[in-house]
């Protein structure tokens, strides 16, 4: 703890931490209509700035400036709790994540189960969305988007096992110090640690609702999915929430299997940071490159192929770590 | 509690007043119309009229994945325990637990042969 008091840590270290999400949230988001831009031979946002870099502060202002407006027959109560409880859940969800030896706001016993326990409750939010907006495209698209979620959850937590398996703890500073030495677990053990490494990316991808998993939003068949009745800065917490918890997936993705703050020259933040961007733009990469997958197509790659070879490498995991 | 719990929660409380912060100022710049359209707080329904509420039935195979998804859950509850004492549990605990996953995955099995992970 660099600062005596919890309070006063968790305080201060959260609110760097939250900053440098909001932050990289508002211009991963240029990065993509840029980079997207690019992909589909066009220049992407150039009016707002140069090289359109101011064009996030133009769309918070926008947002914030937008009328609220509540549909008929809504479930008022439940249609305003869900934009900050997602948004809320998921910049908490980074609290046990530690950037650094030491640089962590809350070093907790627990810090993988803490992250993935509250990245999974995300599916209560978009549920209450779907349910309270009286829109039968959000209903029907808050129905999948829980399916997805649960099943998706089976072999996130099944992957997520195989470093804790190996370095025989809960806590993230432990799980990145059994790497040292470049023993990452991606790498190292051969076979499990790769296959756990590509399930985890791929579940997250699906539990952060991104192509090829955006089952929620849907844009081509669902309007908008659980979004279509939201306007304004509450449509601005989802968009919130889906760009963040990708972020923060692609953070414990990088502890868990590409050995956190460790690099060439200086091991530090800096390291863990561009890895988990590098992470993050892939997924950019991905959803301009994919498409959608269909609700019974993600049911039958999940339960038939992922959850199968998730629990297969955790067997593989225990019989080296028994071995070795 | 822990101090890394407490700062959790000072962490939680920093994330919650960025949410709720916005928000609010947007309860403050949000514009509003003078005149309320009669069709202002239609839902969106592509241009028609929406007809009747949208809590509907739903098909079944919602329940039954969760159903699976809850016998998944309870056994990585399980499994979580177990996954930090291979190193000092020995050969035996290792194996009853692969014994459960034998048991669980002919589970899986029969719900796959079912047709119950099957939708059309």
């Amino acid at each position: 703890m660099i600062l005596g008091n919890p309070w006063v840590h968790g305080g201060v270290v959260g609110f760097v931490v939250v900053n440098f999400l909001m932050v990289t949230f508002a211009w991963s988001v240029w990065f993509e209509r840029k980079f997207a831009g690019r992909m589909q031979n066009r220049p992407g946002p150039t009016e707002v700035g140069p090289f359109g870099l101011l064009q996030p502060i133009a769309d918070l202002l926008k947002l914030l400036q937008k009328q609220d407006i509540v549909p008929d027959g809504a479930d008022r109560a439940l249609f305003n709790l869900a934009p900050p409880i997602g948004a809320i859940l998921i910049l908490a969800s980074a609290a046990a994540l530690p950037f650094g030896p030491g640089l962590v706001a809350a070093d907790l016993d627990v810090g993988v189960l803490f992250a993935l326990s509250i990245t999974s409750l995300m599916v209560i939010p978009v549920w209450m969305a779907g349910w309270a907006s009286n829109n039968k495209y959000a209903l029907l698209g808050a129905m999948r988007a829980a399916a997805q979620a649960v099943s998706f959850e089976v072999p996130l937590l099944l992957s997520a096992m195989v470093p804790i398996v190996l370095a025989g703890s809960f806590s993230i500073a432990d799980i990145v110090a059994a790497q040292s030495g470049y023993a990452w677990f991606a790498l190292w053990p051969p076979g499990p640690g790769l296959v756990a490494f590509v399930l985890f990316f791929l579940t997250s991808l699906a539990e952060a609702n991104r192509i090829p998993f955006d089952i929620p939003e849907a844009e081509s068949e669902l309007v908008a999915g659980v979004t279509t009745e939201y306007t304004g800065m509450k449509f601005g917490l989802f968009y919130l929430a889906e760009y963040v918890h990708t972020l923060v997936a692609s953070l414990l993705a990088t502890v868990l299997f590409l050995g956190g703050w460790e690099g060439p020259f200086v091991d530090g933040p800096h390291w863990m940071i561009a890895k988990a961007l590098g992470l993050y733009a892939f997924i950019f990469w991905v959803r301009w490159t994919l498409l959608r997958y269909r609700a019974d197509q993600f049911m039958a790659l999940c339960w038939k192929v992922l959850v199968p070879t998730s629990l297969a490498t955790l067997v593989a995991a225990a019989l080296w770590k028994h071995l070795s | 509690m822990s101090p890394a719990g407490l700062a959790a929660i000072a962490f939680t409380a920093v994330a919650a007043a960025v949410a709720l912060g916005t928000l609010i100022a947007a309860k403050f710049l949000a514009v509003r119309a003078r005149e309320v359209p009669p069709t202002q707080g239609l839902t969106y329904e592509c241009g028609e009229e929406p007809d009747g509420l949208a809590w509907v039935r739903f098909h079944p195979r919602y329940y039954v994945v969760a159903l699976v998804f809850v016998v998944f859950d309870v056994e990585a509850a399980f499994l979580l325990p177990w996954a930090l004492n291979i190193e000092g549990g020995g050969l035996v605990v290792m194996v009853e637990m692969f014994v459960f996953l034998g048991i669980l995955l002919l589970g899986w099995a029969y719900a796959v042969r079912k047709g119950a992970l099957t939708w059309q």
